[in-house]
């Protein structure tokens, strides 16, 4: 169990491109932290820098009390689980989790216990003998989990080890991982670029954008204060409404949203911000473009009319609701809720966003 | 595996003819020439020839200068699969950690594989010249006279590097291609869970390059025993004298030069077997485990 601290991280490839920009976070021990962010934006390459699988081009990697950037990826006391397994497909599963102890000198007896106990733990104790090819998806997604288990590694470091199983085998494998998690109290990394994996996994998230982190902090922190644009937009399902105020529409928004904080260029309201009422009542009006129905909720998305160019805005209401598609609606703002950014997308803190007002229903009311 | 369908039946078969042709003409008749000529005492004048059954098999094999020669293609095939294997491994290992993701340093080493073969061997003879050659050079400055076509073993010295020299490309890029068919992300599973690079080599990558590897091992024993034949002819030029030979040169010499058709037909027909043998070895293997995934 060790903290892992990364300090002004640089990575810049053979070809001149900087992919990691000044990156900078303590990760500390025990903790789940998911490295999240659009594809391309430097996730891979700063977990592997940390595996020892990239050298480090300038700054300084330390797991525990050891700066690791010159350590042999063997000697980091780390594990990997990769996207694609990258299981030893000439090997057996048993095989394929001994191999790495093997090279350690450990003694059998001792290898086989560890396995045997891993193998346990991920259900595999019937498939130790076979080859990965004849495994599934998930049985071999489950083999790479306890080849890294087995090393008893101070870190465990995840690249997106879920995406290539289908939508419900990724929400049992969450619900594993995190039950691991809490099981083996070790730092966890984990690579995704998938914000609900990053959301339901995560004591705290690190957000990338173009190898620069953009905001670090838990997920709640992340969803209700946004430090930007870029975080309020990645983050969320559906997405934060974010409305330039020079626009007719933003105008609109903000003054019903109250006191406008004097550097604010652009507003931006959560799905469960804006609160729909019926047509006639007060507020702005609009009506409903388009419901989708997702069960316990429905998504509504709302044509304003009068909003000049950018015109839609997408609420959430109970799944009982009575709006459907081209029914007219009033939609009003909570003014607990609501996020400004300023000219460079940086939010503005102010005292109601900071933290949000308990809502009385988990859903509006109609 | 989805079976396309032509309208006619017999569409495919026109297709395959110039093909099957081509095999009958150049294979499958001076096999059955080869097969039927084994059995029978041919005149070496062409006055007719006279059935005998298994004798030139017989006289074959039972021949001393047979078995010395069967030996020696023996020590030679090995020494050659074995070498030319060993080195182009090690090559391509090195190109490979060049190599990886530069995919036009790999464009520009391909092009060995279409340049080498024919030309190597010119060179790899020019090497041993006797007047001009560089290897001859070497050996006199370090007071041996290497005599190619003279002495024995000098001459066996050269087919085997000349042999190997001209076999190490194709196998290069067998090879390299073969390496860069290992996922990255296995490597780098192995590069954590052992440090050692060597240990890495035999642990993870020989046996994930098996299946190239066995393929490559028949390919080599195929050229050793029968398509070095140009490379000894450049060497002898038809006149080995008390040199080495393979049986094959054995099977164009006895032919050819002492106008045994028979014998020479039933030697060829004992290494249309060995083939054969090797053939079906190589499917049978092939199928029981070089697939992984
Ligand atoms: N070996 C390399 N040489 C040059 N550029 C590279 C190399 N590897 C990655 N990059 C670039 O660095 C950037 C970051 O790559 P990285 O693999 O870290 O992205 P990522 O955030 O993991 O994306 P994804 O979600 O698609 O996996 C990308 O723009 C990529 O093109
Ligand atoms: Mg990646």
């Amino acid at each position: 169990m060790a903290q892992v601290n990364i300090q002004s991280v640089n990575k810049v490839y053979a070809n001149g491109f900087a992919a990691v920009k000044d990156v900078e976070v303590q990760i500390r021990d025990g903790e789940f932290v998911v490295l999240v962010g659009p594809s391309g934006c430097g996730k891979s390459t700063l977990l592997r820098m940390i595996a020892g699988l990239e050298d480090i081009s300038s700054g300084e990697v330390a797991i525990g009390d050891r700066v690791v950037n010159d350590i042999d990826p063997a000697k980091r006391d780390i594990a990997m689980v990769f996207q694609n397994y990258a299981l030893y497909p000439h090997m057996t599963v048993f095989d394929n989790m001994a191999y790495g102890l093997k090279n350690k000198g450990m003694k059998k007896g001792e290898i086989h216990t560890r396995i045997t106990e891993a193998a346990r733990m991920l259900q595999l104790d019937d498939h130790l003998t076979r080859k990965p090819r004849q495994l599934s998806g998930g049985q071999r997604q489950r083999v790479a989990m306890g080849r890294a288990i087995v090393r008893e590694p101070k870190v465990f470091l995840f690249d997106e080890p879920l995406s290539n199983l289908d939508a419900k085998l990724r929400a049992h494998m969450r619900s594993e991982l995190k039950e691991l998690h809490r099981r083996l109290n070790a730092t966890f990394v984990f690579v995704t670029h998938d914000q609900v994996e990053a959301m339901s996994l995560a004591d705290r998230i690190v957000i990338l954008n173009a190898g620069r982190i953009e905001q670090v902090g838990t997920p709640m922190e992340l969803y209700h204060q946004p430090a930007s644009l870029f975080v309020a937009e990645f983050i969320g399902s559906p997405a934060m409404n974010t409305v330039p105020l020079g626009t007719r529409l933003g105008g609109m928004l903000a003054n019903t949203a109250g006191t406008l904080p004097a550097p604010a260029m652009t507003i931006g309201l959560r799905p469960e911000a804006i609160l729909a009422g019926p047509a006639g009542g007060p507020g702005i009006k609009g009506h409903v473009a388009m419901a989708e129905a997702l069960g316990a909720e429905t998504v509504l998305h709302i044509e304003v009319p009068q909003g000049g160019t950018d015109t839609r805005l997408t609420t959430r209401v109970s799944g009982e609701t009575r709006f459907t598609e081209g029914d007219e609606l009033a939609i009003t703002v909570d003014p607990s809720r609501v996020c400004w950014f300023d000219h460079e997308g940086r939010r503005i803190a102010t005292e109601p966003a900071t933290q949000p007002a308990p809502r009385k229903e988990p859903l509006p009311a109609e | 595996m989805k079976r396309a369908q032509f309208s006619r039946p017999l569409f495919p078969y026109l297709l395959l003819v110039p093909q099957l042709s081509i095999i009958a003409v150049f294979f499958y008749w001076p096999a059955a020439e080869a097969i039927r000529g084994s059995f029978f005492l041919e005149d070496p004048f062409g006055f007719g020839s006279t059935f005998v059954g298994f004798d030139n098999y017989y006289d074959a094999v039972t021949g001393s200068e047979y078995l010395n020669t069967a030996r020696f293609t023996l020590v030679f095939t090995a020494l050659v699969a074995f070498f030319s294997l060993a080195l182009a491994l090690l090559l391509a290992v090195k190109a490979d950690i060049v190599l990886r993701g530069a995919k036009t340093y790999r464009t520009l080493l391909m092009w060995v594989y279409a340049i080498a073969p024919p030309v190597a061997g010119l060179i790899g003879i020019l090497l041993f010249d006797q007047s001009i050659g560089p290897i001859t050079d070497l050996a006199g400055l370090f007071g041996y006279e290497l005599k190619l076509g003279v002495n024995y073993w000098d001459t066996a010295f050269a087919m085997v590097l000349v042999s190997v020299w001209k076999q190490i490309p194709i196998n290069f890029i067998f090879f390299l291609a073969g390496l860069q068919s290992i996922p990255r992300p296995v490597r780098e599973a192995a590069m954590i869970d052992n440090p050692s690079g060597l240990s890495r080599f035999f642990t993870i990558t020989f046996p994930l390059l098996a299946p190239t590897g066995f393929f490559l091992l028949i390919i080599n024993i195929t050229y050793a025993l029968f398509d070095t034949f140009g490379i000894l002819d450049i060497l002898f030029k038809g006149e080995p004298a008390n040199n080495p030979i393979t049986l094959v040169y054995k099977v164009f010499l006895d032919g050819f030069r002492g106008n045994d058709l028979g014998g020479s037909s039933a030697q060829s027909v004992i290494l249309m077997v060995l083939v054969l043998v090797l053939t079906v070895f190589q499917f049978r293997f092939m199928e029981r485990r070089v697939h992984y995934n």
